[in-house]
């Protein structure tokens, strides 16, 4: 089990070191593709041990004791989002080899994209905070390298933002994790619980606040969520489609984390009062704005709320609905940035005021953008609709009806936001006016389309499996709660 | 901790914040820094009592290796990610002649006037 649970985090690592060195795009091409799928096999393997042996999946390398080891560890939780982080980062590599864009031709592409993976892998397998926080650095300094290949004044301007703002992030990460240190002299998350909860109540109470701050910046929430919206519309679009349906998880990974296993607090008003801000103003910003792009980086902010919802709410209903959502949403949000991404390399951009009667052009597109879209709003039968439900039926069973009123008014005013792109993009006279020859957009870009038919398809079967997934998600839930189950795991083995 | 270490991390985190709220890029990127070896600073700081020698063997008392190895790795990463802030502000610099980090319009305006301003107190032509 060992050699399945580093591999994920290895093999995208030693692709991108021998990538570095040939730097010959085909072969490039080829390494990234090799060592994606012995991630992506090497996640099934892992998946499928925890759910056969109903088991957390514990690794030490170098058969170092588990204090001073570095620990990988999988839970349910764990192994479903590194499967579908791997799946997604594959998805979209397909697809920007297929935009035959020039930062994709830059010999930096291939192999800081496989770090970015590398450090996805790694965050979710991390057993010990200090292992979390160099996987945070490994995948937000790879994401500086992609917003800002380019180099195009754009992307200087709000990449310098970002990274300035993530590089703060990391150092109260850092702060939180070295006061951790200070406090209870462990950094491993099996030792950490037991002593955290030996510390005052003051102590414990600001050491969470530090990591949920840092937590929270990463993962966008209000009110922390400003840098976002400035930045994400600026890289290219299957740089976006990664960092809004992969990264800002990464973040809301670590909450539960935090909130479960390091300082469970069962329900958390704040977070809670978090969430509902975060849903409301997110999309409030996306409707103010008349640009696709914008708009979906905006309601990256708002589905945030939805998922810490069910943090918020911490019985063992809302974690499965947060674990659903997760599950869920993000081949949804990167499907809708793909889809996005082909209109704008059609037409140069994704503004409403240049651009009209998409839907005359190409009926295929305006379906492909309708069902992820409808999806995000939560309309049946879409899977948006069953994990929203999900949420909401957790917020019932607590009786908390005021939230619950916010998160629905929030997936109305969804609904407008998708209808104003629908209106926006989709509908009117064809402008700007194409040459004869190129009245189909999907036939131009076949490479870009087919990856985005095939997210697309795969939130339909998600959608169509929401019965296993949810089963699922519920075990998971009941693992994160019981914290003795990981603790005894990373112990015990 | 000795009151030296406490009041080193003091003076770093607090200029470091000051720094990092100007409006100028290598500020903020001077103030990334400080704040970033603030926090090493720290964990060095609480790891151990001074003076404990570092693993030499398995007899006496011995310096936790650990957070040795945090700071370790985080000096490098901090390293790094100063360099690329570098060549981001460099290359900004290329573009536009300038290094002032905007959110929008009006703060461009503020930011460019208080550097003027600056430079003529500097410059002593400020009479």
């Amino acid at each position: 089990m060992n050699l399945a649970l580093a591999l994920p985090i290895v093999a995208p690592l030693v692709g991108a070191a021998i990538s570095m060195m040939i730097r010959h795009l085909m072969i490039q091409r080829i390494i990234s593709f090799i060592a994606l799928t012995i991630s992506f096999v090497s996640s099934l393997v892992i998946i499928s041990t925890v759910v056969a042996d109903d088991d957390i999946v514990v690794s030490r390398l170098g058969g170092w004791p588990s204090q001073i080891a570095i620990t990988l560890v999988a839970d349910r939780l764990a192994a479903v989002m590194l499967l579908i982080a791997i799946s997604v980062v594959g998805v979209v590599l397909v697809y920007s080899i297929g935009q035959q864009a020039t930062d994709e031709h830059s010999p930096a592409y291939h192999p800081v994209y496989l770090v970015l993976a590398a450090g996805l892998a790694q965050a979710f397998l991390a057993g010990d905070l200090f292992n979390l926080f160099v996987a945070f650095e490994l995948l937000l300094v790879s994401s500086y390298v992609l917003l800002t290949l380019e180099g195009t004044d754009k992307q200087i301007r709000s990449g310098v933002t970002y990274v300035v703002l993530n590089v703060l992030e990391s150092t109260i990460l850092l702060l939180g994790i070295g006061l951790v240190f200070a406090a209870t002299g462990t950094i491993n998350m099996a030792e950490l619980p037991e002593r955290l909860a030996a510390l005052p109540d003051g102590v414990q109470m600001g050491l969470n606040m530090l990591l949920l701050v840092a937590f929270g910046i990463k993962s966008a929430v209000f009110p922390l969520y400003f840098w976002l919206p400035d930045s994400y519309p600026t890289a290219p679009s299957s740089m976006t489609a990664v960092f809004a349906g992969l990264l800002t998880k990464v973040g809301v990974y670590s909450i539960i984390r935090t909130e479960t296993l390091l300082i469970p607090g069962g329900q958390s008003t704040l977070l809670l009062v978090v969430a509902g801000f975060t849903m409301i103003i997110g999309v409030l910003g996306a409707i103010s704005h008349y640009n696709m792009k914008r708009i979906l980086s905006f309601h990256t902010v708002s589905q945030i709320g939805y998922i810490i919802l069910g943090v918020g709410i911490g019985t063992q209903l809302g974690f499965t609905a947060t674990i659903f959502y997760l599950m869920l949403y993000i081949p949804v949000k990167t499907a809708l940035f793909l889809i996005e991404g082909i209109i704008e390399r059609e037409t140069g951009s994704s503004a409403f005021d240049e651009i009209d009667g998409l839907a005359k052009r190409s009926g295929f597109l305006a379906l492909l953008f309708l069902i992820p879209a409808l999806s995000l709003a939560g309309l049946p039968p879409f899977s948006g609709f069953l994990a929203k439900l999900a949420v909401i039926q957790a917020g019932f069973e607590q009786g908390q009806y005021v939230i619950i009123t916010v998160a629905i008014i929030g997936s109305f005013l969804t609904l407008v936001s998708m209808t104003k792109i629908w209106i926006g993009l989709f509908w009117g006279e064809v402008r700007p006016v194409p040459p004869d020859d190129r009245i189909g957009i999907m036939r131009h870009h076949k490479v870009m389309s087919a990856a985005s038919i095939g997210l697309v398809a795969a939130t339909l079967v998600l959608a169509a499996c929401a019965g296993p997934l949810y089963d699922f998600s519920s075990d998971a839930a009941r693992q994160l709660l019981d914290s003795s189950l990981y603790i005894n795991a990373v112990r015990g083995s | 901790m000795s009151i030296a270490i406490v009041v080193l991390i003091a003076v770093l985190f607090t200029s470091g914040t000051y720094l990092v709220l100007q409006g100028s890029l290598t500020r903020i990127i001077l103030g990334v820094g400080m704040l970033a070896n603030g926090v090493n600073v720290l964990i060095l700081g609480v790891s151990s009592r001074p003076g404990d020698a570092p693993i030499i063997g398995r007899d006496g008392e011995f310096s936790d290796p650990v957070p040795q190895a945090l700071v370790l790795t985080a000096i490098v990463i901090g390293f790094g990610v100063v360099a690329f802030l570098l060549a981001l502000a460099w290359r900004g610099w290329t573009i536009d002649g300038n290094d002032l980090v905007e959110a929008d319009d009006e703060d461009r305006r503020v930011t460019a006037e208080k550097i003027d301003r600056d430079d003529a107190v500097f410059k002593g032509d400020w009479l």
